[in-house]
């Protein structure tokens, strides 16, 4: 029972990491953008989030703990744009090609961060900020409530507005014009233009909002999943790919992405718990198998949905490809 | 025109369809994205770190050129980047986002060692060379075939199913890796004492075959699809399958026949990485050479000559940064940097090839 426990409260903040980075992607590629760069952005994210938090502590005379959250949210919101930008004025100005784009920003967010995340570290292998604390904080008095509300209620601020970011996603695609917009132009940007809709704005706004969201990822991870601790490590490009997998597992439904995403955590830590939870040990070699099962799982969505062939589980039509509006 | 039709809104900027462009157009383009990217690059240089970017574009160049050995090296990792470039370039070239090159070289790497491990020694080396080339082969086919299937029947999305794959070869070498070094901390260099299945040295260097092998490859790949009937139905179903399919082509076969094909030269490509340059195997072997080898491969438009040129300027921007790295006490990360903006603007100069800029007014190119 305890291992159980603790298997679940594991599995959530390693969901809410690639739950980030996966409703941002959906946001995106419902505008037809396929971003490859997800995993540079996570890497931008998390690092301008940690680099000022670091930077504030070591820097104010009296750091402001609210205040410090609130930066280290809107400097990783920032950087994560800023990553979408790039990618934005590629992709849809110039109409480069979505996946290369996207690969060549997943080298340069991760080389940006490591880059720069040497001079903080400054000959160490590791620097730790304290803000993680606040980040952690659970849910008082509820979480207090045995098992279930060490469950429900043990983790940090950020797994809830994660989920309350899901639901939000899920009424603008699905309940306002704004939404049912972007998915025009995700679908048949032609159309939409032909209907009057601004396909570069609803293009530009989803990639870069989206960037941001996936960048929240980064800095969850950085600043509460990992204490606080930033060292060099090529542990966000696996997680970014992850959140590109849980997407497609989705079919781009942020509301799924919810129960997906703690699914994708529990499988992940599937290799540390099962053997425990039935009482005996594996060999390192097959951990190593068992932690290709949800990329496995990803894979066998992925065939369904080609298989069943229900519309509302497809990706957005239009998806990989520029828009030129004299190019019929 | 007459004096009424003029006076209808024109836009400031606006962007035309270029019918085609010469050579010399297009080369002046590129040219003058990478030395625009070079400037950026070196404003970065100089204000985050304060150094002169002369003294460190000078540094930079003596990372590959300062040596033979040098030069040797970054040959050598020349070669790798841009084997898996020409495997790519069949499957690119139909529009067929293999974005699994990674994992298709590292099972065929896994193969390669495989043999090795449990045949080196035992049997005579001709059978061992052949053995380790055909597991290699097929290996990589394999990966590469059952994306390709997918799509061909269930129109199954090729980039994510690809790309899936590599994480799957990843745990599967981790998983052999684990049980090959057993209680060692790594796994050091195969039949390190009987050196079976290591390539022979060959002008000095066993990677020195590796060369042979790219540069037969580059001038084939090349051939195969610019003068072969396959080559050509590559060409139609990546422009368009509907045309494909009016013109009598077997689609699903073409796509399923060029990805074995693919996937084949990346599993080959792992067979030449660890017999030629590593002697060993890591979940690092591919050293996300797949993925820079897309990028390669969409740049130089399939062209295996144009790869080379793209993939020795990549290798030089990398070995470069190194040397920045020890010799200015930088990190080489600098080179991820340095790399990603050169691709930026790259891949944003494809839109002045394409494409031509007009101003409100003034009726001749921009650019």
């Amino acid at each position: 029972m305890d291992t159980l426990i603790a298997w679940v409260s594991r599995a959530i903040p390693f969901g809410t990491i690639i739950m980030y980075g996966a409703l941002g992607e959906i946001l995106t590629q419902k505008s037809g953008n396929l971003n490859l760069g997800v995993p540079g952005i996570m890497y931008l994210g998390g690092f301008a989030g940690f680099a000022s938090a670091y930077l504030y502590e070591n820097t104010a005379a009296n750091p402001n703990t609210v205040f410090c959250i609130v930066l280290a949210l809107c400097c990783a919101f920032a950087a994560s744009v800023i990553g979408g930008m790039i990618y934005s004025f590629l992709t849809i100005t110039l109409r480069a090609n979505q996946n290369v784009t996207g690969l060549a920003l997943t080298t340069f967010g991760m080389g940006v961060a490591n880059f720069f995340g040497v001079y903080i570290l400054d000959g160490r292998t590791a620097t730790q900020t304290m803000i993680y604390k606040a980040f952690q904080t659970r849910v008082p008095v509820l979480s207090g409530l045995g098992i279930p509300g060490q469950l429900l209620f043990g983790y940090g601020f950020m797994v809830y507005a994660a989920i309350a970011l899901a639901i939000v996603l899920h009424i603008f695609l699905n309940r306002t014009r704004s939404g049912l917009n972007l998915r025009a132009v995700g679908e048949n940007p032609a159309t939409a233009d032909a209907a009057g809709i601004n396909v570069t704005r609803y293009k530009y706004l989803a990639t870069c909002i989206g960037a941001g969201i996936s960048g929240l990822g980064g800095l969850y991870y950085v600043l509460d999943y990992n204490q606080g601790i930033w060292a060099t490590t090529g542990q966000i490009e696996a997680l970014g790919w992850l959140a590109v997998a849980l997407v497609i597992f989705t079919t781009w439904k942020p509301l799924s992405a919810i129960w997906g995403s703690y699914l994708f955590g529990v499988l992940y830590w599937l290799y540390q718990f099962l053997p425990a939870l039935l009482g005996f040990s594996v060999p390192g070699y097959v951990t190593d198998l068992i932690q290709m099962v949800p990329y496995v799982v990803t894979i066998a969505v992925l065939i369904i949905t080609s298989l069943r062939k229900k519309r509302e589980d497809q990706p957005p039509a239009s998806l990989g490809l520029a828009y030129f509006r004299e190019e019929r | 025109m007459s004096q009424i039709n003029t006076a209808v809104h024109e836009p400031l900027l606006r962007v035309v369809k270029r019918s085609e462009s010469t050579m010399k157009q297009k080369v002046l383009v590129r040219a003058a994205a990478i030395l625009l990217a070079l400037i950026v690059d070196a404003l970065f240089i100089f204000f985050i770190t304060g150094l002169n970017p002369i003294a460190v574009y000078t540094t930079m160049f003596q990372g590959t050129f300062s040596t033979a050995m040098r030069f040797s090296w970054a040959l050598r990792d020349l070669a790798s980047l841009l084997l898996i470039g020409v495997a790519l370039a069949p499957a690119f070239k139909m529009r067929f986002w293999n974005t699994g090159a990674e994992g298709q070289v590292l099972v065929g790497a896994l193969a390669t060692a495989a043999v090795m491990v449990y045949y080196g020694g035992k049997v005579p080396n001709w059978l061992l060379y052949s053995a380790m080339l055909i597991a290699s082969i097929l290996a990589g086919a394999l990966w590469g075939f059952i994306p390709a299937w997918f799509k061909a029947h269930f129109n199954t999305n090729e980039t994510l199913f690809t790309l899936m794959m590599n994480y799957v070869a990843i745990q599967i070498v981790a998983c052999f890796v684990n049980i090959w070094r057993g209680q060692a901390s790594g796994l050091g260099k195969l039949n390190m004492k009987s050196k079976a299945g290591w390539f022979p040295q060959f002008f000095g260097q066993r990677y020195n075959i590796n060369l042979l092998v790219v540069v037969l490859l580059v001038v084939l790949m090349y051939c195969y699809l610019r003068y072969s009937k396959q080559g050509y139905e590559i060409a139609v179903v990546g422009e368009s399958e509907n045309t494909a399919r009016y013109a009598g082509i077997n689609v699903g076969k073409v796509i399923i026949r060029t990805m074995i094909i693919s996937g084949a030269l990346c599993g080959l490509t792992g067979f030449l990485i660890v017999g030629g340059r590593d002697q060993t195997i890591s979940t690092g072997t591919a050293g996300g050479n797949g993925f820079t080898a897309i990028i390669v491969a969409w740049l130089s438009k399939f062209n295996t000559f144009t790869m080379a040129l793209i993939s020795f300027l990549l290798i030089f921007l990398d070995k470069g940064a190194m040397e920045i790295a020890s010799a200015y006490a930088l990190n080489d990360f600098a080179s991820d940097i340095i790399a990603g903006i050169i691709l930026f603007f790259i891949l944003g100069s494809e839109f002045f090839i394409n494409y031509k800029l007009i101003v409100r007014g003034i009726h001749k190119e921009v650019r």
